[in-house]
């Protein structure tokens, strides 16, 4: 019986196919034409191909086709619309490229563009053009093209072995795998030699060359062999694809795992080709993993490795770089947190001095249930115990001059007494005084030369026969060499001791370097202020220029830098971001996409939103080596997080907006429809009583209702539509200079006007009011809290309005004589739709909401609080920013 | 009190408005012609003569800063801009272009008849009487004699200019431009902190208890106003 669990699809195998057959539909799609070698009759093929196409009512267009004047293929160009090429002056000459600008504008459904694999002029977006053709293809145009074998990244070094000639242009093997369909373009070895001696592909002199270099026999035939047998394995793929899609078959992933460790070196090329075509042909993802030692790297590894890992990603791998001493020991822990089945080293030539084993070696011992895959190589040159003797001048010239100055000065002071205490012991001096040496840091160097000079005085001062280099005795000359192994083992321990301090202590620097940029970052209010600790650290730690710039609400990058860029980018430079932007991708300085650029712009992106760009400008002298790299792209991800963190802080704040404003409509509803039509009830109950001529004599008291009425349903709607300003946050105010007094004078005249019989008493102790304020708001703030202190007082209460000043404030308290607050009503009274229980009928719960919201609008402030004996309080303060001098006017 | 019924053109495009409006100025011995749209309203200025019009801002065919601009080329006659919120900003425009006062909406009846009146007063009497007098202030243009109650009141020359101008207008508000620009000069428009700075040393002068605040009445976001104090109650 076969166990049901085994037919079950693994999701994340459905998901890849869902996503597989989403990318379809909208990428375009990418057939490429492959050959052994230059002359099989590609370009013709492709072109007869569109021919075909474009008669099947397909817009077809020729982006880029390379005839070489071979006049079959230019007579199939006839007759196909051609885009025009670009011409890029570079060093004097005029070049003609390929113009993708022109293409993406034409738009047409099917593109041809002929050898992917060459390289563009400077001064072009891409620096290959099977990049231009990806550009093309993520905007849904298909693409014909063509490529050679040997222009296959991890097939490269194979060609170059066969034929002996470098094979500087490549495309990398994730092209290949990126083509919907490959064609073949096969013809034998002898019919291509026959076309060559023809004159079909190159002129006469040309072919010659040709047949006795790259076109021998042998090699075609092998080319030959390398198309077909990739042919076939990307058949077979396709097959068990094919199988997997439709369920036919239980063909899922073997779950295998390959990790090829490399280094700076240029054999790890070698390696990672290995490797992936180890991959392609087990079905398993590979990672590539660089581990850094003690030893810092020097410039030009560091360009190695770049380039190392540069191609490891290009064909597809996984890159990992960690840290650690003890190399077998971090490789073996990445590659089972990685679920790695096998490891790929390169063989090690040297041997550690003191440990018979080998790097590889421990490896093998250690992996356990690991395979270890080993390719020839020297990838791992032991840099452990034994020290290379190096007297390169890195420590000071100091350190040695100190060194030379104890062992001559010992060695004086010794002379004096020699004879007291014998030769012998003298030694025993020296051989303190060079341990000690270590312990006070001196560097390796001075330490190798102390012990020299020690054991040369020694032996020619204080070895009898003194003042000869003489030895007689067995003893001194294991004494002497005693002097060297001390020299040398304490020497080497330094070394290592100071390195690892190093390497320790620049790895606590950058740990607390992203501690600190982490923690700026999370304690960080808004976008802005991520933007400021963002800049700021770059600035700090890599000194570094940045430019940040953020998606606008339209989704389009916004043509402004963040007020908090270190440099503004120029049209340019904004244009060469705004591709990045486009296309989820790095572009400028150091990337492949458009490379010419002062900066390199880093898209600030979640897995599937982009928030923005930043934009480094680094000059040659502060490009962030490889070590800095890791730790620079650890930050941009702190920074890409903390500013989606903000963007979705925003939508959270901006969806409790709309609920309360969900929650004003609610309450508009369900208590605002008492309020607005109680006084429409008034106002019609009232007009048709007057009309009734009997009620005459109570004429005025019923106009009286109405006017009360009326005023009412106003107030009602000017709370209702300053709420609304409120709530919206687009409360602008108009501040003009006016006098405060006058303001409160006016709103007590208001609240007067409306039928109140309060007494009031206005107290003014200043005759300079001046201040700046929007008139009307403070005005309707007064009038609330005013027509509140009288809604709430008895009739015959007086309501006192008391304004005040002191150097650094106004204050305006306003008090009655009711009832006063509720203790648990105090801490409400301010919010909106807040109703004190056993308020009068009558009353929105708006007023003091709003009253808040125009006082706060000015910088200002209100509390309440119950007044003493009886009644309530509030206080109104607003700061002084500015005194206004009385103007003299006589000039 | 008025020898021949004033008549009073009111352009506006709510039916409800111009009828309420009808019944309050006919009550108010006013004679009443009405116009719907702001195309209409300028034939009708130029037909019809008014000595008033009432003009609302939003109109349905043409702008009311055009209905005002095109009956200023070729008339003095006093126009009252009708808008319906407070602070509104085409008020201040409106007031520069030419128009003499605004209302807000919604206006208490008794207010429109007084500022009507009181532009209609204006209009009707010629300005070269030499004793100005309003409330308890007296100016006497010919001494440039300020006093209140009778007692006076040493102003500067700026401050004389600033109240005179107020004066001169009583019962029209003026925005901050104009009056910088009469006084002033057209170089100081654009300064109105200086102006307001002013207005407040100047009210400090000539204020009283008694007339605390209303002499000159600030009209928040426009300008100053010396109110009418014989028409206003």
């Amino acid at each position: 019986m076969i166990d049901q669990e085994d037919f079950r699809p693994d999701p994340d195998e459905l998901l890849k196919k869902i996503n597989e057959s989403e990318s379809e539909n909208t990428r375009g799609r990418l057939k490429i034409y492959f050959g052994m070698c230059a002359g099989v009759g590609k370009t013709y093929a492709l072109l007869e191909d569109a021919h075909k196409a474009k008669s099947n009512g397909i817009d077809t267009a020729i982006g880029f086709v390379e005839t070489h004047k071979r006049r079959e293929t230019e007579k199939m160009t006839v007759g196909l619309e051609t885009i025009p090429r670009k011409s890029i002056q570079y060093r004097g000459a005029i070049f003609e490229e390929f113009d993708i600008d022109a293409t993406l504008e034409r738009k047409p459904k099917l593109v041809i563009v002929d050898e992917a694999a060459h390289t563009n002029i400077p001064g072009c977006r891409h620096p290959k053009r099977y990049q231009d053709i990806l550009e093309l293809l993520d905007n849904g145009i298909d693409v014909l093209t063509a490529v050679n074998v040997q222009h296959l990244e991890s097939r490269a070094e194979t060609v170059k072995q066969i034929t002996g000639s470098e094979i500087r242009e490549t495309v990398p093997d994730s092209f290949i795998d990126r083509a919907d369909e490959i064609e073949v373009v096969d013809i034998t070895p002898d019919e291509l030699l026959q076309r060559l001696s023809e004159g079909k592909v190159y002129t006469p002199e040309q072919s010659k060359r040709a047949i006795k270099n790259f076109f021998k026999k042998g090699n075609l035939t092998a080319l030959r062999e390398m198309v077909l047998r990739l042919t076939a394995e990307r058949v077979d793929h396709q097959l068990r694809d094919y199988k997997a899609k439709e369920g036919i078959d239980r063909v899922w992933k073997s779950g295998q795992r390959l990790m090829v460790a490399i280094g700076p070196g240029p054999h790890s090329l070698e390696l990672i080709r290995w490797t992936r075509r180890l991959s392609s042909t087990m079905e398993a993802s590979w990672i590539a993993v660089y581990i850094e030692s003690d030893k810092p790297l020097k410039d030009d590894e560091r360009e190695g490795l770049a380039r190392n890992l540069e191609l490891a990603k290009d064909l597809g791998a996984e890159i990992i770089t960690s840290t650690g001493l003890n190399v077998v020991n971090a490789l073996l822990r990445i590659a089972r947190l990685n679920n790695v089945t096998q490891i790929v080293v390169g063989k090690s030539r040297l041997q550690n001095f003191l440990t018979p084993k080998t790097i590889v070696d421990k490896l093998v011992e250690q992996s356990g249930e690991i395979d270890v895959y080993i390719v020839g190589g020297d990838e791992f040159t032991p840099k452990g115990l034994f020290p290379k003797i190096d007297f390169k001048f890195s420590t000071s010239l100091l350190q040695y001059f100190y060194a030379i100055l104890s062992v001559v000065t010992t060695a004086v002071l010794s002379f004096q007494i020699k004879e007291d205490i014998g030769y012998q012991t003298i030694s025993f001096i020296f051989l303190f005084l060079i341990t000690l040496m270590p312990l006070v840091n001196f560097g390796r160097g001075p330490i190798i030369v102390a012990s020299i000079l020690s054991a040369l005085i020694w032996d020619f001062f204080f070895i009898p026969p003194i003042f000869t280099i003489h030895i007689s005795n067995t003893h001194d000359v294991l004494m002497i060499i005693l002097f060297f192994v001390i020299a040398i083992v304490s020497g080497g321990l330094t070394a290592k001791v100071k390195a690892q301090e190093r390497f320790v202590r620049s790895r606590e620097e950058r740990t607390n370097a992203l501690f600190q940029i982490s923690k700026g970052l999370s304690e960080a209010k808004n976008l802005d202020d991520v933007a400021d600790i963002a800049v700021q650290s770059l600035k700090q730690f890599f000194r570094i220029n940045a430019t940040l710039l953020f998606v606008k609400e339209s989704g389009e990058l916004s043509p402004t830098a963040h007020r908090s860029s270190t440099f503004i980018p120029s049209d340019q430079e904004w244009y060469i971001a705004e591709w990045g932007f486009k296309n989820h991708q790095r572009s400028g300085k150091t990337t492949g996409n458009l490379p010419s650029a002062k900066a390199l712009y880093i898209p600030i992106e979640s897995s599937r939103t982009i928030y923005g760009i930043v934009g480094l400008e680094f000059t040659n002298e502060n490009t962030p080596n490889f070590e800095q790299q890791t730790f620079l792209n650890s930050v941009i991800d702190r920074i890409s997080a903390a500013v989606e963190r903000e963007y979705l802080n925003n939508l959270a704040k901006n969806s409790l907006v709309i609920a309360e404003s969900e929650n004003l409509y609610k309450t508009l509803f369900n208590s605002l429809s008492h309020e607005l039509k109680t006084p429409i009830t008034t106002i019609l109950a009232a007009s048709s009583t007057l009309r009734n001529k009997n009620s005459s004599e109570n004429s005025s008291l019923i106009l009286d209702e109405i006017e009360k009425a009326g005023s009412r349903l106003n107030r009602l709607v000017e709370n209702l539509l300053d709420m609304t300003r409120l709530e919206s946050g687009r409360l602008s105010t108009h501040k003009e200079l006016n006098e405060l007094s006058e303001v409160v004078a006016s709103a007590i005249r208001y609240v007067k006007n409306l039928h109140v019989e309060n007494e009031f008493v206005f107290k003014c102790d200043s005759s300079d009011t001046l201040f700046e304020f929007d008139y009307r708001l403070i005005e309707q703030s007064l009038i609330n809290v005013i027509h509140n202190c009288s809604q709430y007082s008895p009739k015959e209460g007086r309501i006192y309005v008391t304004l005040s000043k002191t150097p650094t404030e106004f204050s305006i308290v306003i008090e009655d004589e009711g009832p006063g607050f509720a203790q648990e009503s105090l801490a409400h009274i301010f919010d909106k739709f807040y109703r004190a229980p056993g308020a009068k009928a009558g009353g929105t719960g708006l007023g003091l909401s709003i009253a808040k919201g125009f006082i706060e609008a000015h910088n200002g402030m209100i509390s309440a609080e119950n007044r003493i004996p009886n009644g309530a309080k509030f206080q109104i303060i607003f700061p002084i920013i500015k005194d206004y001098k009385p103007v003299d006017d006589e000039q | 009190m008025m020898n021949s019924k004033h008549t009073i053109l009111v352009i506006d495009d709510e039916p409800q408005i111009r009828s309420i409006l009808k019944i309050i100025l006919e009550s108010a011995q006013l004679k009443v012609i009405m116009a719907e749209t702001g195309k209409e309203g300028v034939v009708m200025a130029a037909t019809h003569q008014p000595d008033l019009i009432l003009l609302d801002l939003g109109l349905p065919d043409i702008d009311g800063h055009t209905v005002l601009s095109e009956i200023r080329q070729w008339s003095n006659v006093c126009i009252i801009i009708l808008s319906v919120r407070k602070g509104e900003e085409d008020i201040v425009p409106a007031l520069n272009e030419g128009a003499d006062d605004f209302l807000t909406k919604p206006f208490n009846s008794a207010e429109l008849i007084a500022r009507i009146n009181a532009h209609l007063r204006r209009t009707g009497k010629t300005n070269d009487e030499p004793i100005f007098s309003n409330g308890n202030l007296k100016i006497d243009f010919v001494k440039r004699l300020v006093t209140v109650d009778g007692i006076e009141v040493k102003l500067t020359v700026k401050e004389y200019s600033v109240l005179t101008e107020l004066a001169k207008n009583v019962g029209k508000v003026l925005t901050q431009r104009q009056l910088l620009k009469s006084v002033w000069g057209p170089s100081y428009t654009e300064q109105p902190q200086y102006l307001r700075v002013f207005v407040a040393q100047l009210r400090k002068k000539i204020e009283t208890l008694s007339n605390k605040h209303s002499l000159i009445v600030t009209e928040p976001g426009v300008g100053y106003r010396m109110p009418d104090l014989h028409s206003e109650l």
